[in-house]
């Protein structure tokens, strides 16, 4: 009885993180490619040096952070994978989504100094899942900083 | 005070070098959050406590690192870099850290 339960709760959180998972991917996805189809002017840059810096008026280090949660689902097939070896897709499509809005948060935190540009782009990421002091379903932050830059207005 | 992440102050002349700064902070989340996390790890998605939590850290560790620069005297912390590390269950390290400088 008690294994009945077990894998009928198992199924249902393999369908549940299945269909929920793709359909906030799928959500998250489209605000993703909305905005950064608005910010397309904005500069990105991770080179050191800034060009021109005669002209800055403002700079300013700017920081976008986002923690990402793996579903069930994934984490489900995270595991087989590892089985067999090769590339986790599941896991590729979540990285990416976690780095694109990390940087649009940062493009959005650059917009608020009025800056055209971000330089210095620097990328870091973390396993924090440890903090739950078990092992589970991977919890990652990805965070993306570099230093906005406003320009003076050409006289 | 400017805080960047380049190596320079763009379009200022750096006079002086005060040396390193850091600031850190070790954040524990609350169980309920712990929860809520344990729950959205069903569907997957942003852990927007996490995110908050993380967020709020961070921007206490570089006030920190900020407040070391205040203290000898700086205008200018240029080439911060940030670091998260899981030290032990329950518990993140947020740390910051720079150079301080005079500008001209």
């Amino acid at each position: 009885m008690g294994l009945v339960i077990a894998l009928v709760l198992t199924v249902l959180f393999l369908v549940g993180g299945l269909l929920f998972g793709r359909m906030n991917d799928r959500k998250h996805l489209a605000s993703i490619a909305r905005r950064e189809e608005r910010y397309r002017d904005i500069r990105l840059d991770n080179r050191k040096r800034v060009d021109m810096p005669e002209d800055v008026e403002v700079c300013a280090l700017v920081i976008g952070q986002y923690v990402s949660a793996s579903d069930y689902f994934k984490a489900f097939a995270t595991r087989l994978r590892a089985l067999v070896g090769g590339e986790m897709n599941s896991m590729i499509t979540l990285m990416e989504r976690a780095r694109r809005e990390a940087v649009l948060r940062m493009v959005e935190s650059a917009l608020k100094h009025g800056a055209t540009e971000v330089w210095n782009i620097r990328f870091e990421t973390s396993n924090i899942s440890q903090m739950n002091g078990k092992r589970g379903a991977a919890q990652v932050e990805i965070i993306a900083y570099g230093t906005a830059i406003k320009r003076k207005a050409v006289a | 005070m400017i805080v960047v992440n380049t190596e320079e102050v763009p379009g200022r002349q750096i006079t002086q070098v005060l040396g390193l700064v850091q600031g850190n902070t070790i954040r524990a989340k609350h169980a309920g959050r712990d929860i809520m996390a344990g729950f959205k790890n069903l569907v997957g998605g942003e852990l927007k406590g996490y995110t908050e939590l993380l967020t709020e850290s961070r921007r206490q560790a570089t006030e920190r690192m900020m407040q070391q620069a205040q203290q000898l005297g700086a205008d200018a912390v240029v080439n911060v870099r940030f670091t998260t590390s899981a030290i032990t269950g329950g518990a993140a390290e947020l740390y910051a850290y720079g150079t301080a400088v005079k500008l001209g």
